[in-house]
């Protein structure tokens, strides 16, 4: 019927229910009216291949891996190249494109630094030794209760099993610094009216009422700028996209979170969905984009839940879909679910991944706001990013201001984990020291010997860093960076070299393999890494050759994956954490 | 497709639709839409390119073409950047040394280049030295175990070990010229290969042989069998080869083939890059259909 060439590899029943459970046969691509008469063609194909990555996961739960008949299922239902369906689903971590051989659900344990020094490597064993499958996993994004577990279900869902234990958030917070965290822990995240009931909704009532332009006017004001990373001005962003005209246009949330030491956005979407919600359907009327998106990485399944409830809860109030809480507006939220890619929350990357491609990021320019999903004006943003939105509206650009600093004003949420007293996430307004930081979470338990700052992509700083003012303008000034607000300690009991190891071995794990910098220069750097750990010291020419790549990488990479991948590495040579005496 | 460029030595004339930039302290003008490569060209540098070719579409991925931009936090793709009026660009700074040498000793540590000559003069050039990396010697991490060759037809063999991951056979098999869509990156990382659906074997896949993609690959590492064949025989000789060039007798499209002939025999048929008709392309028949003419048995 169709002239894609697809093997005679049949998919059984249930791979075919589990498929057609996500692409209905009304949502084929090709229509089969008659046998001489077949719709279909490549506007089609286009339109309907987001499907892909629903499909896969929709395989991949029920039968445990991606199988060639279930794969041609999907590529007959698409019309997408069988060719390609695979090199989609072998893209991500979370699908297996080889049969596992039993039945089980798989823990996935996390082996990234946190949870490393928490007794991860103890947890897999036992959780083997008791018959259990493990498969190692980078950050899980639980940072603040280590050792982290995910399990990837079958025959049953996901689940996270610290959220059943600890059904709470643990935040741990200075009253007078909140104005992103206030709601958690006052509302019943599973209830709009609750929400509706400490004045939930009503800042999207009060953006209806400003319009566009002064909705913009004030976010410029305010100064926000992204926290995702790379904080970039979120007014700028905004005015960008509400300028495009005669495209359909999006607003997406990421909140694929996936830098090791990073968890904040969880606990927004699992204890604060509705806001998360609330302001992005604020950016979707503000910048005139009729179509959201929040991306969830796949190992969130509580924050995927809490979101899902959120938006079919506004959707039913009227507060999504074709008339916006009576502005006579269209907008409305789709959700995708990440699969186990690191490089996914890089923006272009991500909408590679919506789309249905591998999550290969893109040469910038064109950047989003006129090229972005679908190739369409794009606005996205980190929902911590958008939640600031919420104060700006209520109190104004210039109480917004009144927090933080000149050149970072307002507040910013950090993740502390690691050695320290209370992990977990805490907000303090730009220009608090690193030291209060810590001091507030109960102080570091042991000696300090060295502080990751941003993540994996950030860099060390040692204890001499505690008066470090953080803000965007004093971390860049000392040469590290604020990140997505990662402050993860380590005291002088733990293996620092591991801790950079493993570091690389991240890097070398995630890049997407594109580009010869990043996806050679990841591995080699690892494999520097290991012989130093192996031979205890690194000689003057792996120290060039260290320099060398990092400079290569930085320069010629396409993304910010390949640029960042030796910041790590770097400081903890130069503040003598690796690689003998400093 | 390269837009054709045009050197001003000093003297530009901007015509409505022609952009100027600087390259390396030279005024070069190039049409609107026109890449840096483009302005490269047109002023006369050689610029190494791994992934672009004229009759592809750029995925700028190899990263040997980078120049920098006055401006640009980063260096950039010189093959798919567009030239913007104004733009300075040097293409011969000790950033943009540094990166090519990288790239080259990163591909030369990583991937076997034995038959990739234009990719090692470069290297040379540039000074990569391949062999300072950490090797099973110094610790096991470095071990790569070699792939086997993928010989499943008599038409072409598949040498993974020599790929450099450019994308070209992938975009030629796809969406820039046979649409057949048999081969796509798989994997990720330093994981990723080329690969059909499940490594499923040549003759199981989609793959239609028009050998499309051994024609756009720079490194062997997809090779007609014939020439497979002779180097195995240790009997490959580039240099007593003469080229032929002829009217595909197939069909009435009109593709030129080139005939690649030695002692007497085509030892493989491709078509010119530029060629109105074909832009490279041939079908299986045009491709491989010689056969009969060798066959005087
Ligand atoms: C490798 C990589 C991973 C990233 N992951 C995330 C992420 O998980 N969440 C996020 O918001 N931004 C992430 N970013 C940054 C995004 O590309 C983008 O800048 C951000 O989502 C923009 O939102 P903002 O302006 O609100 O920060 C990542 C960037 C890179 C290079
Ligand atoms: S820098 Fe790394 S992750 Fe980014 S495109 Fe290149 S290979 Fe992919
Ligand atoms: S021979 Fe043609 S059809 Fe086969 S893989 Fe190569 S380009 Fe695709
Ligand atoms: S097989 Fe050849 S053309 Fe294909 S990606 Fe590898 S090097 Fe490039
Ligand atoms: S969950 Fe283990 S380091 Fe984040
Ligand atoms: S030739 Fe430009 S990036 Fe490969």
């Amino acid at each position: 019927m169709s002239d894609l060439f697809i093997s005679e590899e049949a998919a059984t029943a249930e791979e075919v229910a589990a498929v057609d459970a996500v692409i209905p046969e009304a949502d084929s691509v090709l229509i089969i009216e008659s046998e001489r008469l077949v719709r279909g063609g490549q506007a089609r194909r286009n339109e309907r291949r987001h499907l892909l990555l629903p499909a896969l996961h929709a395989l991949q739960h029920e039968i445990g891996w991606i199988s060639p008949g279930g794969s041609n299922h999907i590529a007959y239902r698409l019309q997408v190249p069988p060719a390609e369906v695979f090199g989609v689903a072998s893209f991500y971590e979370l699908f297996r494109t080889d049969d596992p051989g039993h039945t089980q659900s798989v823990t996935h344990i996390c082996v990234d630094p946190a949870c490393r020094i928490a007794g991860a490597t103890a947890l897999a064993e036992a959780t083997e030794a008791a018959g259990g499958k493990v498969h190692a996993s980078p950050c899980l994004g639980q940072c603040e209760r280590a050792p982290a577990v995910f399990i990837q279900g079958r025959g049953e869902p996901d689940a996270v099993p610290a959220d059943t234990e600890h059904p709470s958030a643990p935040i741990h917070q200075d009253p007078d610094d909140l104005q992103l965290l206030t709601r958690i822990g006052r509302y019943d995240p599973t209830s709009l009216d609750d929400y509706r009931g400490i004045g939930g909704y009503a800042m999207l009532a009060k953006a209806i009422e400003m319009g566009p332009d002064a909705v913009i006017a004030a976010v410029t004001d305010s100064g926000l700028s992204g926290r995702g990373g790379a904080a970039f001005p979120t007014g700028i962003k905004w005015r960008g996209v509400a300028d495009q005209t005669g495209r359909p246009k999006h607003v997406i949330a990421n909140c694929d979170e996936s830098e090791p030491g990073t968890f904040k956005d969880r606990i927004l979407m699992e204890h604060d969905p509705f806001a998360v919600v609330e302001a992005l359907t604020i950016a979707g009327l503000t910048t005139g984009a009729e179509n959201g998106w929040l991306y969830i990485r796949g190992e969130y399944p509580l924050a995927t839940e809490r979101i899902n409830g959120a938006i079919d809860a506004a959707r039913a109030a009227g507060l999504l879909g074709d008339d916006v809480a009576g502005s006579g507006k269209r907008f409305d939220i789709d959700v995708r679910r990440g699969a186990g890619a690191y490089i996914c929350g890089e923006e272009t990357a991500l909408f590679a991944s919506i789309e249905g491609y591998r999550g290969e990021p893109r040469n910038k320019p064109p950047f989003p706001t006129t090229h972005g999903l679908f190739s369409e004006p794009t606005a996205i943003n980190n929902p911590e990013t958008l939640i600031n939105v919420l104060p700006i509206l209520e109190h104004g650009a210039d109480a917004y201001r009144g927090k933080g600093t000149d050149r970072s004003p307002g507040t910013k949420l950090y993740c502390l984990s690691g050695n320290v007293a209370q992990p977990g996430l805490y907000e303090f307004a730009f220009g608090t020291t690193l030291g209060e930081a810590l001091a507030d979470a109960g102080g570091v338990t042991g000696n300090l010997h060295a502080i990751l700052m941003g993540g994996a992509a950030g860099s060390f700083v040692g204890p001499d860093a505690m008066d470090l003012p953080l803000t965007l303008e004093d971390t860049r000034e000392a040469g590290t960076t604020l990140g997505s607000g990662v402050i993860m300690v380590f005291n002088d009991t733990v293996d620092m070299t591991d801790v950079v190891v493993r570091i690389t071995e991240f890097f070398r794990n995630e890049s997407c393999g594109q580009c010869v910098p990043c996806r050679v220069g990841t591995v080699r750097q690892h494999e520097v890494m290991v012989e130093l750990s192996e031979k205890g010291t690194l000689a003057a020419e792996r120290s060039q050759l260290i320099d060398d790549m990092a400079l290569a990488m930085g320069d010629a990479s396409i993304c910010g994956l390949g640029h960042t991948a030796s910041g790590a590495v770097q400081s903890a040579i130069n503040l003598g954490l690796i690689g003998g005496s400093s | 497709m390269t837009a054709p460029a045009s050197t001003n030595g000093g003297a530009p004339q901007p015509s409505e639709t022609a952009v100027t930039i600087s390259v390396d302290g030279s005024d070069v003008s190039v049409p609107e839409g026109g890449t840096i490569l483009d302005a490269c060209k047109a002023a006369g540098i050689d610029t190494p390119t791994i992934c672009y070719a004229d009759n592809l579409t750029p995925v700028n991925v190899c990263r040997v073409c980078v120049v920098e931009v006055e401006g640009n936090r980063t260096l950039v793709p010189s093959c798919s950047r567009p030239a913007e009026e104004g733009m300075v660009v040097s293409t011969d700074s000790d950033r943009v040394r540094h990166s090519r040498k990288m790239v080259l000793e990163f591909l030369g540590s990583d991937v076997d280049l034995s038959e990739a000559d234009e990719i090692t003069q470069w290297g040379e050039h540039y000074g990569a030295d391949p062999s300072r990396y950490v090797t099973e010697a110094d610790s096991s991490i470095a071990a790569r175990a070699p792939q086997e060759v993928k010989v499943q037809d008599n038409l072409y063999i598949r040498d993974y070990d020599k790929c450099v991951l450019c994308y070209k056979c992938v975009e030629a098999c796809g969406d820039d010229a046979q649409h057949t869509f048999a081969i796509a990156v798989a994997g990720r990382g330093s994981d990723a290969t080329i690969s059909t659906e499940f490594d499923v074997t040549l003759p199981d896949s989609a793959c239609v042989y028009c050998g499309n993609c051994v024609a756009v690959c720079p490194t062997n590492a997809l090779q007609f069998k014939s020439e497979f064949d002779l180097r195995a025989a240790g009997d490959w000789r580039p240099e007593d080869q003469t080229v032929t060039t002829t009217i595909c007798s197939y069909c009435g499209v009109g593709c030129n083939l080139e005939l690649h002939v030695q002692d007497n025999e085509i030892v493989k048929c491709t078509s010119p890059d530029d060629h109105s008709v074909t832009m490279g392309n041939l079908c299986i028949k045009g491709r491989f259909g010689y056969q009969y003419v060798n066959s005087r048995k």
